[in-house]
């Protein structure tokens, strides 16, 4: 690894931040969100992103290397992979026939 | 060969896809783990995983569930052999069990090293047979 120059570390330090505050959104959506259909949203878009931005600073923070390039095979990878996660749980749960979330009078979410 | 479609296109696709680099990542775990991250069990772990997630999208006919069922009985035993065989050997070539300098070889760093590469290998093919073989059990059709 190339030592960083000041630039380097600055986008890579906030690419970082950016992604771990995606990534906490997302952890905070998945114990808010009231039914299974809205939980995935967050486990399958917000937690991408955190990741995308995550690998992206440290390939920044790396430089052109071959461990940058790993790091790239994985944002590949999971950048296809999440998704269809999502879409295989979302999917066979409608199959299986669970109902979505109605807002009932006078109760809030759980 | 006679196959169900795949009820669904979209993991259908993508496992298709990642099947292949997902083997290719666990024969190197396998191979590359005396030297760097992973090893045995991760190896066998992910090559299991890749043999199940085909048996999920894409469905097995009876023919390939005999086979895949002998076939992971055969490599979780044959993963046992090649661990004890290996300790074995060393006992029988006086030294303690898996001490791998007392291998067969000219150099002791060269025994030790592929020592434990076979000792890897063994862990690989005994752990990806168990899980197939749990998976079987469980979620096959045949009761035997």
């Amino acid at each position: 690894m190339t030592e960083p120059g000041l630039v380097r570390t600055a986008v890579s330090a906030v690419l970082l931040v950016l992604g771990c505050l995606a990534m906490l959104s997302a952890s905070v959506g998945i114990l808010r969100f009231p039914d299974f259909y809205s939980r995935i949203h967050p486990a399958g878009k917000a937690d991408t992103l955190g990741i995308t931005f995550v690998l992206t600073g440290l390939m920044v923070r790396e430089g052109f290397t071959l461990v940058s390039l790993k790091l790239l095979i994985i944002l590949v990878f999971m950048l296809i992979a999440s998704p269809t996660a999502t879409h295989a749980l979302a999917k066979s749960a409608y199959i299986a026939g669970l109902g979505h979330w109605k807002k009932e009078k006078g109760k809030d979410a759980p | 060969m006679n196959r169900r479609p795949a009820d669904n296109p979209v993991a259908a696709t993508v496992s298709a896809l990642l099947i292949p680099f997902m083997q290719i990542y666990a024969l190197y775990l396998i191979a590359h783990g005396d030297l760097g991250p992973g090893g045995g069990f991760q190896g066998g772990a992910i090559f299991a995983a890749s043999l199940i997630l085909r048996a999920i999208v894409f469905g097995l006919d009876r023919e390939e569930e005999r086979r895949l069922d002998n076939i992971a009985g055969l490599l979780a035993a044959s993963g046992v052999l090649v661990y004890g065989g290996i300790g074995l050997l060393c006992m029988l070539r006086g030294g303690a069990f898996l001490e791998y300098p007392a291998l067969p070889f000219a150099d002791p760093k060269t025994a030790y090293h592929l020592g434990i590469y076979g000792i890897e290998i063994g862990v690989g093919l005994a752990v990806a047979g168990a899980m197939l073989l749990l998976f079987m059990k469980t979620a096959g059709s045949r009761d035997d």
